[in-house]
């Protein structure tokens, strides 16, 4: 595993600048929170460095730039709406292999996606199953399941967790730490829940406006934090703050 | 394919099949059986009107009209088809230009297929034609490149559609080329709605024909389509009307064949409508709740009497109730979170309590009062005035609560101005006081504003301000925070909290997050598949709940103090869909304490002396540990 | 009711609206319909320059002396360097000099001024007659079968008017000259003489366009009442003919528009085929007979002022949109 390193990374829409000048660092093997509201850019971000959006600045794996054209491509995303990362026409079996690097015999792919499927802890059995007959939760899994197919050094989560039902989140984000931890994963985590980030991951960094406002260990950047928005946003936790009694 | 064949199920459908199947059939065999019956010259029989030797009569060479009609099929259709390959075809490369050739190129060629689209397709039609000339070749050039900007504009709204979707970009990011995305993704999912409206296309195509061999610029003798025979026709239609209006009636039925056989299908394809069948006129016996014991609540101190309440819809398969007998009541200033997963019920609680469930759904209760009004009175001037000037109304999305169309103030002013009787300026004059109350800073100003200029925590507290116009004893918000940003979100809470201590407003507050009705709600009513299922102060949830779906749920959401160390609690299996709900306890496959009593019998809701309610068999018992753990093995069934 | 003043300041989102923005609207709808518009000019130019074989030895017959054709070819110009030739025809165009009519020797201008007005004053009648008809039309019907409702009522209202929607213009046409003009006798089918000549022609040119548009603002309105501004407009109990007319019908009038125009556009078109059958004398006429003819230039001139109103409903069309929905000014393509 690499490490991924955001060297003063602008995204700019036309007049609008989503990304302005960030600098962050996804250590080998570690798991970093990027936390912010809408419009702060951390899917910008995100998607600038799987090369879905043009940027200046540089990003690099290991020393190198991240590749963003062409077949071999370490970094890959898992997308927040279930309902629209899986093509509806597809089995989940060729949804997966299509994320897989190229090559390998049609007996070797099947038994891949099986062992991915597997992973993910769905029945390899529904590898042929249509996106239409799974859960939201079991559609991330498949997600997960691609991502993972091809063989990435960083896996980007962005919002994964969001439009899942409250029942269900639990179980993808116990899956999320148990995959980082049996394959030692590089993951930048984005999520607008500083709860679930501060359960998923080790580093955290706080987004607004385009720009990184603060970042650190997660323990220590929640118990003392040191910029203003920072605090407002520990603040705005539901439940954070004791209800004044009538 | 199954779905196809739902087609030929409506009435509609089946008879644009089988006109869509005739008129084909009619085409391939016409000419081969009536030919010769068609050509046949015979000059002692000019212009005749219908007879039983010819049911359509004859024309200036004594021909019969009938098999010509008959016959013209094949032409016509041919033709027809044709020109849609060609408005297809190029359709589709001017749709998905844009796609593979990136932004640049792209813009060029969508600009130009918009402004070829703002032109009809007769007049597109009639300048090619001039181009190719007229005659049946020509023509089918000329329809098939009149109608390739309208498929074109077509395909690139249903290929934008497509590739805006997350699994093109995945498989962006996994490095397929742009190309082999358009023939896998994008092409197999636009597929159906291309191929319906290349249906209705070649319905039109055909109507084009017509009309351009009926100016005589089509199809020329000696051929013959029924543009063309309407053509010969009207010049005879004193003597012979039937030679103009047999062609007619064939073009108008063939038409109306592929467009409706082509909407039959859209409809089949996209959206399901549910037959909605008649509700029984009164409904089955539904177990009740055991009377809620309010008795030790002062009587005039209670804004919401609710008892009994159950909502109603007509299904496919019998009356679906999402909501089974809910009976709660809420105390002036007090504030009462409802809380639950999706299918709960908890939002259309909120809408019938507030009298907004419309037709088809109907709302059954043995009490339902506001301020000790009765709201299951027939509507009238007066209890719409209560209900707009007492209860507050909070929606769940800001970005479409409002009227587009009309300016923030105005929408404000509109209940001053149809409940307390203002003109428009005091009213206008009390909206932008209400505004500043709810802290929109330069109310006078936005006032002026419409909807869309507003970001999204600022509607919401003008959704609030809307609701102060009056003086409400109750705000109802249904989950009022959950499109917002965390920090937008804990303003509005705030909002709602302050206005609810300065005038003992109550608040009645639906959400999935337990975490934000813990903080804001005094008590909290659990709800499952249409009943509460426990009912506790709010301070309670977190470690003296009772009831295991509350204990789950409460379990289930990480929070600043979860153990890092542990596997986050999970619910296994879904919540339930109101359409199917189990006999006996609606919770009892998913709860690790579930017994054959509880799949069998349905616990009441008992109420004990502190006034907390459950309903549960098994309430307080503990849990087992292993619970938490449980995801492991349980994973497949979510 | 005095509530705690916070510090609490809301960020606008967009920007204030004002004169900046219909000015800003106004410059790109005129800049939009002056490159249409040129694209217009610049086609019907190449109409006939796409046209194989020599329009004139086309028009003139295959008959006539080699010297007259080459005499005419010379007189419009037509040996000259294609670039040259479109720059005497924008010339033209600005002094309006059409050109002239192969088949009458009559300038083309003159052509367009006799026929014009019977073709525009068919073309608005129609107009109004689908408009004044299917609006109100459609938002009653669509009060009647909103969610759950009339279910019957839909059915009849639908067939009828996707029956009547397809049936093509010419084909009611002729069978409006049968019925009331052959059968029955009531009214003219020729000519535009007389007032009541104006029936059957205006009815044959306006049921079908009517039927679709009140179709689509029936289907816009069941959508629109199930929206949530509706519901939040139900929630502060207004009275139900201020919710319909108040609330909804703008909303689904402006859903209706865009497919409006391209009706309306249509009908422009829809001129051509109906001015055939009650021999009208107008542009739709005239244009057939001189496609027939190869009379080209003419028809280059009727086939522009065609475009040209197929092009200001278009604006007219954006600009009612702009009125009743402050969104779609902001909106870009």
């Amino acid at each position: 595993m690499k490490e991924l390193r955001f060297e003063d990374v602008h995204v700019r829409f036309g007049q609008t600048v989503a990304v302005d000048g960030v600098s962050l660092t996804v250590p080998a093997g570690q798991v970093v929170g990027l936390v912010g509201e809408s419009g702060s850019g951390k899917s910008t971000l995100a998607r600038a460095a799987v090369g879905l959006a043009p940027y200046d600045g540089r990003i690099l794996l290991g020393g190198e730039p991240v590749p963003t054209r062409g077949r071999r491509r370490p970094l890959q995303m898992v997308f927040q709406d279930p309902y629209s990362s899986l093509d509806p026409r597809m089995s989940i079996g060729e949804s997966i292999a299509e994320a897989m690097p190229r090559g390998a015999s049609r007996a070797a792919g099947r038994a891949e996606v099986e062992r991915l499927l597997e992973l993910v802890h769905l029945d390899p059995a529904r590898a042929t199953a249509r996106p239409s007959e799974l859960s939201g939760g079991q559609r991330q899994r498949v997600a997960l399941a691609r991502a993972l197919a091809g063989q990435p050094q960083v896996v980007i989560a962005d919002e994964i967790t969001s439009a899942l039902d409250v029942s269900i989140q639990g179980a993808v984000l116990n899956l999320v730490r148990e995959l980082q931890a049996e394959l030692g994963l590089s993951m930048l985590f984005i999520s607008h829940n500083l709860a679930v980030v501060r359960y998923v991951a080790t580093y955290v960094a706080v987004m607004r406006d385009g720009r990184i406002v603060e970042q650190g260990p997660t323990a220590q950047v929640l118990a003392a934090p040191e910029h203003d928005y920072t605090r407002e946003l520990l603040a705005a936790v539901p439940g954070s703050t004791t209800r004044s009694p009538r | 394919m199954s779905r196809l064949k739902s087609v030929i199920r409506t009435p509609v459908g089946l008879t644009a099949t089988i006109l869509t199947v005739g008129v084909l059939l009619l085409a391939v065999v016409a000419p081969i059986l009536w030919s010769d019956d068609a050509d046949a010259i015979d000059t002692a029989n000019i212009l005749a009107g219908p007879s039983a030797d010819h049911w359509a009569g004859t024309d200036n060479l004594g021909r019969d009209i009938f098999f010509r009609t008959l016959v013209a099929t094949r032409l016509s259709v041919e033709l027809a088809l044709a020109a849609t390959a060609i408005a297809v075809v190029i359709g589709l490369l001017l749709g998905t230009a844009s796609f593979v050739l990136g932004r640049r190129s792209g813009r060029l060629v969508n600009a130009g297929v918009n402004i070829a689209v703002a032109f009809p397709g007769m007049l597109l039609a009639l300048f090619f034609a001039v181009v190719f000339g007229v005659g049946a070749t020509g023509a089918v050039f000329a329809i098939g490149l009149a109608g390739a900007p309208a498929m074109g504009r077509l395909t690139r709204t249903l290929v934008a559609s497509v590739s805006s979707r997350d699994f093109v970009d995945a498989a962006r990011v996994a490095g397929v080329g742009r190309v082999r995305i358009l023939f896998r993704h994008v092409l197999p999912n636009i597929s159906e709605p291309l191929v319906v409206n290349a249906t209705i296309g070649a319905g039109g195509a055909l109507l084009s024909f017509a009309g351009l061999s009926f100016l005589g610029l089509g199809v020329q003798q000696p051929s013959y389509d029924w543009g063309r025979l309407l053509f010969d026709g009207i010049g005879s239609i004193y003597v012979n009307p039937a030679a103009a209006l047999a062609p007619g009636l064939a073009v108008v039925v063939a038409g109306l064949a592929f467009n409706l056989f082509g909407e039959s299908v859209a409809k089949v394809l996209g959206v399901g409508v549910v037959a909605g069948i008649q509700l029984p006129s009164s409904a089955p016996a539904v177990e009740t709740t055991s009377p809620v014991d309010v008795a030790h609540h002062d009587a005039d101190d209670i804004v919401l009497d609710v008892r009994d309440l159950e909502v109603t819809f007509p299904g496919p398969a019998g009356p679906i109730r999402p909501v089974r007998g809910v009976s709660f009541a809420v105390r002036r200033g007090e504030a009462v979170g409802v809380v639950g997963e999706s299918g709960s019920g908890k939002s259309l609680t909120a809408l019938a309590v507030s009298r907004l469930v419309g037709d088809p759904g109907r709302v059954d209760a043995s009490r339902l009062e506001l301020l000790g009004h009765d709201l299951r009175a027939a509507d009238s001037k007066a209890l719409r005035k209560l209900l707009g000037t007492s209860l507050a109304m909070v929606f769940q999305d800001p970005m479409t609560s409002f009227n587009p169309t009309k300016r923030m103030g105005g929408q404000l002013a509109e209940v001053a101005r149809h409940h307390q009787g203002m003109d428009r300026r005091s009213a206008l004059a009390r909206a932008v006081d209400r505004m500043r109350a709810v802290r929109i800073t330069d109310p006078e100003h936005r006032a002026h504003q419409y909807p869309h200029e507003f970001s999204g925590g600022m509607r919401q507290r003008a959704m609030i301000g809307m609701g102060l116009m009056g003086s409400p004893a109750l705000i109802v918000a249904d989950e009022p925070t959950t499109a917002l940003d965390v920090t937008v979100q804990q303003q509005v809470l705030d909002l709602l909290a302050s206005i609810r201590a300065a005038d003992d407003v109550a608040l009645v507050l639906i959400s999935h997050d337990v975490a934000v009705v813990g903080q804001v709600c005094d008590r909290v009513l659990v709800m499952y598949a249409g009943k509460i299922v426990e009912d506790l102060p709010a301070a309670d949830l977190a470690a003296t709940a009772r009831h295991p779906y509350t204990r789950a749920l409460v379990a289930a959401v990480p929070d600043m103090h979860t153990d890092l160390d542990r596997p986050l609690a999970v619910i296994p299996g879904r919540p339930v869909d109101p359409a199917d709900v189990p006999s006996g306890c609606a919770y009892a496959a998913r709860c690790p304490l579930a017994t054959d009593r509880c799949r069998t019998q349905e616990p009441p809701l008992e109420t004990d002396s502190a006034g907390r309610r459950v309903a549960c068999w098994h309430a307080g018992e503990p849990l087992p540990i292993e619970i938490l753990d449980r995801e492991l093995a349980e994973v497949d069934t979510q | 009711m005095a509530l705690a003043n916070s510090a609490v300041v809301a960020t606008p989102r967009v920007g204030r609206l004002g004169s900046h923005a219909w000015l800003r609207f106004g410059v790109r709808r005129l800049g939009r319909l002056l490159v249409s518009l040129w694209v217009l000019i610049t086609a019907s130019f190449l109409m006939i320059h796409l046209i194989p074989g020599d329009p004139v030895r086309a028009a003139l017959g295959p008959t006539a002396p080699a010297a007259l054709v080459a005499a005419k070819r010379e007189e419009m110009g037509l040996d000259d360097p294609i670039l040259v030739q479109y720059w005497h025809y924008l010339q033209g165009l600005f002094t309006g000099d059409l050109g002239t009519s192969m088949i009458s020797q009559l300038p083309v201008s003159d052509v367009i001024s006799q026929r014009l007005p019977a073709t525009l004053a068919l073309a608005l009648l129609a107009f109004v007659f689908a408009v004044v008809v299917a609006v109100p039309l459609g938002v009653t019907m669509g009060v009647l079968t909103r969610r759950g409702h009339g279910r019957r009522t839909e059915l009849a209202f639908t067939t009828s008017s996707v029956v009547l929607g397809i049936i093509p213009d010419f084909v009611i046409a002729v069978v409006l000259v049968y019925v009331f003009g052959v059968s029955l006798e009531w009214l003219p089918v020729a000519g535009n003489d007389t007032p009541s000549a104006y029936v059957l022609p205006v009815l044959a040119l306006a049921i079908g366009p009517a039927a679709i548009l009140s179709r689509i603002i029936r289907v816009e309105m069941v959508s629109v009442l199930d929206a949530d501004f509706v519901r939040t407009a139900r929630a502060k109990r207004l009275p139900k003919r201020t919710i319909y007319l108040g609330h909804a019908l703008p909303n689904a009038l402006t859903a209706s528009l865009t497919i409006g125009g391209l009706i309306l556009s249509a009908m422009v078109a829809g001129t051509v085929l109906v001015e055939n059958v009650f021999a009208w004398p107008g542009l739709g006429s005239t244009i057939v007979s001189s496609i027939l003819n190869k009379d080209y230039q003419v028809v280059q001139a009727i086939v522009l002022v065609y475009g040209v109103g197929v092009l200001l409903v278009n604006t007219l069309v954006d600009v009612a949109l702009a009125l009743l929905d402050p969104r779609s000014m902001i909106r870009e393509d």
